[in-house]
């Protein structure tokens, strides 16, 4: 190691490798709508996710460096669990959870010698849509508020261009789950490379979906799995029967905590119902909710 | 948050060069309890329950119960097995010394989406004992990705209430009731503690507080294994009637104010805690009953045949 490297070249060295290491990375989509804030991103694994919850309302999305965004995560768990238990739990916001994952990270980039490889993405669901609230935290610790939606990730500026034609404020989860998958998949049909090439060819296992929702009190993080990510895959690409689908059974999804959920049960028969399901997750009035 | 200056050999390198210690706790990979980070990460905030009783009170002070009495006591937990779960219901008298404190409080609380805890002894320190119970669970849930199994749960339940055996000893005791919904077995389950952390898992049904005695009692005259869980509601009901019949310190049903008991049930579906006017609807039936006969409703009794005959005279 020299023993002398300037400031500015020292951090321009860390900010390159940081970048070059992130775009490499497949995007994954934060937006809201009407039923809450929709994850989606390509994920193979069943295992390591990139989208958990941290919190009542407040969940953490990433891309990047495995055990560095879990890392991440965890400790934000910690800052979360802490503050709530110190205060109360509607003292836990996703603004000071962003704010201290950014000073977390910006310590890390000024004073380690290797940046932490990774893209946060912190998210509150509100009770209307207007409340919700979207942080994106890189990796120098620099912090943004995303209005709409947010990518993550590599192809970043491809998959935002298509989101800022399509996306509208009060779309239903189907409609954005739609819209998130076209994004993912690229501008052009089978030419994109962002999201994994065809959109056709993807598939529900392929997926990690996950939902803060709007119309459950107490912990609204719920991963989208099973029947009722198939019929949303189904909407989402007209023409493609999934075997669920066609079978009429699945697992219904599952919420964070490991309850079976309430919605998506016994499956999805047929397009109709997931788009009921999806609508009438909107028509939110959270029943006495005693967090925010 | 400091600066260490680390030395190598012959030259000082500055923390930039080799990175600095970061915020230790957080990022420690560390266990998955809460308890442990805070006593790491925070520990001022640990309910650090028998260092706070050293300071108000004299030193080994098992006889200065004075202080002790004056804070508010919970009384009694009750809770039982039902076909497909269990259900824990808890009165709602809060007293100090002969003095009511609180007609209304709450002692029985979801822990977590398949368990409920009740507690018994001073309140203050059973409601902080909760709140870290459920953070507990909800941060082991959250960082794992799964959650507790029920004896999991249980158990660290029981370090938590060892935890407060100094206070315990000088007098601010506090025990809780521990019941859960199996998922690997499918049915409910029981837990008592003691106040040194002993962990004992009860069956068929349980009672804590100092009406216990009697609403166990009553129970077991009353359950039957495998009762549905309305059966068993309104079972644990009359028992929570006959212990504040017979103990000052419990509290019946209040029709008038309209308080009753809290019950909740906790089977495959989860947590779920009666509304007043359900929870009232049985607090009405248990009170009409006993307008006809104040003892409770009594239990088939005949002689086995071929039994001795009549007294002598």
């Amino acid at each position: 190691m020299p023993f002398y490297v300037s400031p500015e070249q020292a951090m321009k060295d860390k900010a390159d490798y940081a970048r070059k290491a992130i775009t490499r990375i497949r995007s994954g989509v934060v937006m809201t709508c009407d039923a809450g804030i929709l994850f989606v991103a390509p994920n193979p694994s069943r295992a390591l996710r990139k989208f958990s919850e941290i919190y009542d309302r407040i969940a953490f999305a990433a891309v990047g460096r495995y055990n560095e965004f879990e890392n991440l995560r965890k400790a934000g768990v910690r800052y979360a669990d802490m503050t709530g238990f110190q205060y109360d739990r509607q003292d836990v916001t996703a603004r000071g959870l962003a704010n201290w994952y950014a000073q977390l990270l910006g310590t890390i980039f000024t004073e380690s010698p290797k940046p932490y490889e990774v893209e946060i993405v912190v998210a509150e669901v509100g009770k209307i849509q207007d409340d919700d609230q979207i942080y994106r935290i890189t990796f120098d610790g620099s912090v943004a508020d995303e209005h709409g939606f947010v990518v993550m990730g590599g192809q970043a500026d491809q998959v935002a261009a298509v989101l800022k034609e399509k996306y509208s404020d009060g779309m239903t989860l189907s409609q954005a789950f739609t819209t998130a998958i076209q994004a993912l998949a690229g501008p052009v049909k089978g030419e994109g490379a962002a999201g994994g090439g065809d959109r056709n060819d993807i598939t529900a296992a392929q997926l990690e979906v996950a939902l803060l929702d709007r119309g459950r009190s107490h912990r609204t993080f719920r991963r989208l799995t099973g029947a009722r990510l198939e019929t949303l895959l189904a909407e989402a690409i007209p023409g493609q029967k999934t075997q669920a689908i066609a079978e009429g059974t699945g697992a219904a999804d599952q919420g964070a905590d490991g309850s079976a959920g309430e919605a998506g049960q016994g499956s999805g028969g047929n397009g109709q119902k997931g788009k009921a399901q999806g609508g009438s997750g909107g028509k939110t009035d959270p029943p006495g909710d005693a967090t925010d | 948050m400091t600066y260490q200056t680390r030395t190598n050999g012959r030259i000082r390198v500055g923390p930039d060069s080799y990175g600095r210690q970061l915020p230790g706790p957080f990022l420690a990979p560390g266990t998955s309890s809460f308890t442990d980070f805070l006593t790491a990460a925070a520990p001022e905030l640990l309910p650090r329950l028998h260092q706070a009783a050293t300071g108000v009170m004299p030193a080994g002070g098992a006889a200065s119960g004075s202080l002790a009495a004056d804070l508010p006591h919970g009384t009694t937990i009750v809770a039982a097995a039902c076909n497909g779960g269990v259900v824990m219901a808890g009165d709602r008298r809060a007293t100090a010394g002969n003095m009511i404190m609180q007609r209304d409080i709450d002692k029985v609380f979801r822990s977590d989406e398949f368990s409920a805890i009740g507690i018994a002894g001073v309140a203050g320190i059973g409601i902080e004992l909760v709140r870290l119970f459920q953070v507990e669970l909800e941060h082991y849930e959250k960082l794992e990705g799964h959650a507790l199994s029920l004896d999991g749960k249980a158990n660290r339940l029981a370090s938590l209430v060892r935890g407060n055996i100094g206070g315990a000893m000088q007098g601010l005791v506090v025990v809780p009731l521990f019941a859960g919904f199996d998922e690997d077995t499918g049915a409910g389950r029981i837990f008592s503690y003691d106040v040194a952390g002993g962990r004992y898992e009860e069956h068929r049904f349980h009672g804590i507080g100092s009406g216990s005695v009697f609403a166990r009692g009553a129970l077991k005259k009353l359950y039957r294994d495998g009762m549905p869980a309305e059966e068993t509601v309104y079972a644990l009901m009359q028992a929570l009637y006959d212990a504040a019949d017979d103990d000052s310190a419990t509290g019946g049903p209040d029709l008038t104010r309209r308080i009753y008991p809290v019950i909740a049930t906790v089977t495959a579906d989860g947590y779920e805690q009666l509304s007043d006017d359900a929870a009232g609807e049985y607090a009405r039936i248990v009170v009409e009953g006993r307008m006809e006969a104040p003892d409770g409703p009594p239990v088939q009794l005949s002689l086995p045949s071929g039994s001795p005959g009549a007294l002598p005279r």
